[in-house]
């Protein structure tokens, strides 16, 4: 925790109402001032006590303060080195250390998540009792995906159709891979058909966004390392990422590995931008074919907090002819995804569901459009909730894609959630 | 068992779980508000949702004689909300429900937690808003606002707090709760508790006045070379009988730190800019803009820039409105200051500010309401060179005597708190304080809400305003202590 870093911070107060755990609580050691504040403490000697590393814990990283701070504090610099020093010097509970191992051993690896798919449809049906064995365990049933479609491979290079103007890398990412495989296949379609060379490099692994986020620094340089070295290899023009969590890390990877000159040279070599971004950037030229259907559009706090990526998803969709763009109330504040948050916070990953759950029924829109698979996920499981059935999620690369292609917009958000897994509950 | 560790087993009893914090790493996230220069630790502190809880909590204060302030979002500027080491800090952010709103009789009632700008985006697709607006106010309490009568830009034509508070539900420092309305007859009780910063009790219910929207709104930016020519231009259009919503002022200082901090894209170059915001029905609007825009080329505007759209009128006030916190970016510490000047002493009050900056080595950047005279010099200092926050608070004291020299005042809006008590006497006599004494001793005769505040010396209730003769009866009974 830099004492630098910490003293931008002049407790103004503007972040408080964009903070989602102080919108669910309203108390001050849980607002981005309070843990500011509560760093400070630390910095200045106050050992690391259970009741810090908890509002330390419960912060879901999602940066709005990041954009509400008029003073420029680097929250996010700030809860990422904190979260480090809370794995290096807090003890957890033992069922708490096993929930984590548990996750961190499996989502960073796309082969064990595919063992998963049998277990994960068995875990739906056994959600309340894995949720009185541990509630993260039941958070994790509850938020499988029923029906994940069969896995896409994506051959190494997708050739730009038409004049090529650009030669883009295609991170396929871990949850994203694995659990909505179509969002990949019609991210490089849609990259491909405006006129890109899309590379997709078959030996990719996770991009550590995971474990930088939880503040497990050794593994997360690991896999930033791995990732530049692959992409670095690729040599594209930029690489294209259609995961704002991923994308968010990726940016800061020059930071991640700035212990090491030529690592964090390599790093800031590469052009990371996030799909919505790149397409502005590049322009369109492809011709979007009508798609008649209202849609709202759910900003992930890891793209638009994170990157500043906002206009661009939208003017992407609006440009899309027949496609009806509707706003959710409360867009800057988090559905309660945030990474692995819904797993280790389950409670409160819930409340904050509940309550953008509300707010996305209330727009009436026929499919929800979400640029994170963990959002998906969690909007998804917070409408099943309600009782609002299975609501159709589609990321901005399957609107464009159906869009470029021509195809009906009742293809959007079928699967994964429709079908027989979802009636159990 | 001390008094405190008894009060609050008893405050445990009668809270929900979760709402009484005692865990020491906790108390003191609480230790100040918007002003950090001022810092204590709280006693206790409790998070109550209820007004019966609010009750519960100041009967039980009472009861162990223990002193108790209140909070809503911390975001005050001069230490109002600062905590009692001995004492209950109790905080309303728990209470933010919108309890009713009444479009056709244009009032809201509301809860003290819910913030300034939430009752506007309540109310926003129906036409309406309320009217004051500080900077703060994505994030200040309505709460606050009543304790400190808030102003904010558009207090020049709209007024402030006060004038926009029909009623409040209040506990007294007796642990009573009292309805106060404007419409009362007699005393105007709430006017004398809208301002009271906390010392006459805790708002609970707040029922506010819901504003028409305009018909029309114009914002114009001006930019000049320097600050005087800006001046002369506010005077002149308040001469020509033109009532702007809000005229506010930047010197070049305040230009950049909101330059660096949200990119507003003000004119370069600009000495000083002016934001005039005209609004009302649309005749009216066009009319008076064209005064203004001519009074302003003729005082030296070298750039004027209107807003089109709402997006633009946003864009300009963004840079007005995150000032005070975007000045974090040019400097490590600043003090916020808050003084009232007459109009026409403005040009001369800024010079003798130039004037304290060279004398003391201490940059000053000025943001203001400059149409009603109130300045926000923010004075900046590194806490890292030794001897600078001391001169950076002469500075800032000797801006408040510039003030008062010129038949101002020491605070526009942010309040007295414990930050410029000390500064009372300079406006009011010994009879003048005693007289606010005996208002203050009327709600709260123990001196246990938000003791410490406003008043240089704390006194006893029951003492007569003027020569003090002998010793204090409670004194001499050793049940208080005389400062």
């Amino acid at each position: 925790m830099d004492p630098e870093l910490i003293k931008d911070c002049v407790h103004c107060g503007f972040c408080l109402p964009t903070c989602p755990t102080y919108v669910l609580w309203g108390e001050e050691m849980d607002s981005p001032r309070g843990r500011i504040h509560l760093m400070g403490q630390h910095t200045e000697g106050t050992p690391l006590t259970g009741a810090m590393a908890g509002h330390f814990d419960a912060c879901l990283g999602c940066m709005a303060c990041v954009t509400a701070c008029p003073s420029g504090v680097r929250y996010d610099r700030l809860i990422e080195q904190t979260r480090a020093v809370v794995e290096r010097e807090h003890v957890r509970r033992p069922d708490e250390r096993a929930v984590r191992a548990l996750v961190f051993a499996l989502f960073p690896y796309r082969r064990r998540l595919r063992a998963m798919r049998l277990p994960m449809r068995l875990g739906r049906r056994l959600q309340p009792f894995l949720e009185r064995v541990n509630p993260s365990l039941g958070a994790m049933a509850e938020l499988a995906p029923a029906d994940v479609p069969r896995p896409v491979r994506l051959p190494p290079l997708v050739r730009a159709r038409g004049p090529r103007r650009a030669r883009v890398g295609l991170l396929t990412g871990c949850v994203q891979g694995e659990f909505f495989p179509q969002v990949n296949a019609a991210t490089a379609r849609v990259l491909a058909l405006e006129g890109c060379d899309v590379v997709i490099p078959p030996r990719q692994g996770c991009c550590g966004a995971l474990s930088l986020h939880s503040g497990r620094e050794a593994e997360a340089r690991r896999f930033a390392r791995r990732t530049v070295a692959v992409f670095g290899r690729a040599d594209v023009d930029a690489v294209v990422v259609n995961a704002a969590g991923c994308g968010s890390s990726m940016k800061t990877y020059a930071e991640v590995l700035a212990d090491d000159p030529a690592w964090a040279a390599r790093a800031g070599a590469l052009r990371i931008r996030d799909l919505a971004e790149f397409l502005a950037e590049l322009g369109p030229a492809a011709e979007r074919r009508p798609l008649p259907v209202s849609v709202a559009y759910h900003d992930a706090c890891h793209l638009a907090h994170a990157q500043g990526v906002r206009a661009q998803p939208r003017d992407l969709l609006r440009a899309v002819p027949g496609l009806e763009l509707r706003e959710v109330a409360e867009a800057a504040i988090c559905c309660g995804s945030a990474g692995t948050y819904n797993l280790f916070q389950p409670r409160a990953a819930r409340e904050l569901g509940d309550r953008k759950a509300e707010r996305v029924l209330a727009t009436g829109a026929e499919v929800l459009v979400s640029a994170n698979p963990g959002c998906s996920m969690q909007i998804a499981a917070a409408v099943r909730r309600a009782g609002g059935g299975e609501i159709r999620v589609a990321h901005t690369a399957e609107v464009l894609d159906a869009s470029l292609r021509g195809l009906d917009p009742g293809v959007l958000g079928r699967s994964p959630g429709a079908g027989k897994a979802r009636t159990k509950r | 068992m001390s008094v405190l560790e008894r009060l609050t087993e008893r405050l445990t009893a009668v809270l929900p779980p979760d709402a009484v914090v005692t865990d020491p790493v906790r108390l003191r996230t609480y230790e100040c508000d918007g002003l950090t220069v001022h810092r204590a630790v709280p006693g206790v502190v409790v998070l109550p949702e209820t007004t019966e809880q609010v009750a519960a909590v100041v009967r039980l204060c009472r009861e162990h004689g223990v002193p108790f302030v209140a909070r809503g979002s911390g975001t005050g500027l001069s230490g109002g909300a600062l905590p009692r080491t001995d004492g209950v800090l109790v905080v309303t952010s728990r209470m933010r429900r919108i309890v009713e709103i009444d479009v056709p009789d244009r009032r809201a009632v509301v809860e003290p937690g819910v913030t300034n700008l939430a009752i506007t985006e309540a109310v926003r697709d129906q036409g309406y808003y309320y009217a004051p607006d500080p900077s703060s106010q994505q994030v200040c309490s309505i709460g606050g606002n009543v304790a400190e009568n808030s102003g904010g830009a558009h207090c020049l034509k709209y007024g402030f707090t006060v004038n926009h508070v029909l009623a409040a539900e209040i506990v007294t420092p007796d642990g009573d709760v009292v309805e106060l309305s404007a419409g009362d007859p007699g005393y105007d009780l709430l006017g004398a508790f809208v301002g009271s910063e906390g010392t006459l009790g805790i708002a609970t219910k707040i029922t506010v006045r819901l504003s028409r929207a305009p018909e029309a709104v114009t914002t114009l930016l001006a930019a000049f070379t320097g600050i005087e020519a800006g001046g002369h231009a506010v005077s002149a259009i308040i001469a020509a009988g033109v009532v702007p919503a809000a005229i506010e002022m930047m010197d070049a200082l305040a230009i950049e730190a909101a330059e660096a901090a949200v990119h507003c894209g003000y004119p370069a170059g600009a000495g000083a800019v002016l934001v005039v915001e005209l609004d009302g029905p649309r005749a009216e609007v066009e009319h008076q803009f064209a005064a203004v825009e001519r009074i302003c080329r003729d005082s030296g505007a070298f750039e004027i820039r209107t807003a089109a759209s709402g997006e633009e009128r946003a864009a300009i006030w963004k840079g007005r409105k995150s000032a005070f916190a975007a000045v974090g970016r040019i400097s490590p510490a600043y003090i916020v200051q808050d003084g009232v000047v007459p109009r026409t002493a403005l040009p001369r009050v800024l010079a003798g500010i130039d004037r304290l900056q060279e004398e003391y080595g201490i940059r000053v950047a000025n943001v203001f309401h400059a149409g009603d005279g109130n300045l926000h010099p923010l004075v900046l200092f590194d806490d890292a060179v030794p001897g600078e926050r001391e001169r950076a608070e002469t500075v800032s004291g000797r801006i408040l005597d510039l003030c008062v020299e010129h038949g101002g005042s020491i605070t526009g809006e942010h309040g007295v708190g414990v930050d410029k008590s000390r500064y009372m006497p300079r406006m009011f006599t010994e009879d003048d304080l005693g007289t606010m004494q005996l208002l203050r001793c009327a709600f709260d005769p123990e001196g246990l809400a938000n003791p410490g505040k406003v008043f240089p010396t704390p006194r006893l209730c029951g003492e007569a305003p003027g020569v003090r003769t002998g010793v204090h009866p409670l004194v001499e009974a050793g049940l208080a202590e005389q400062f």
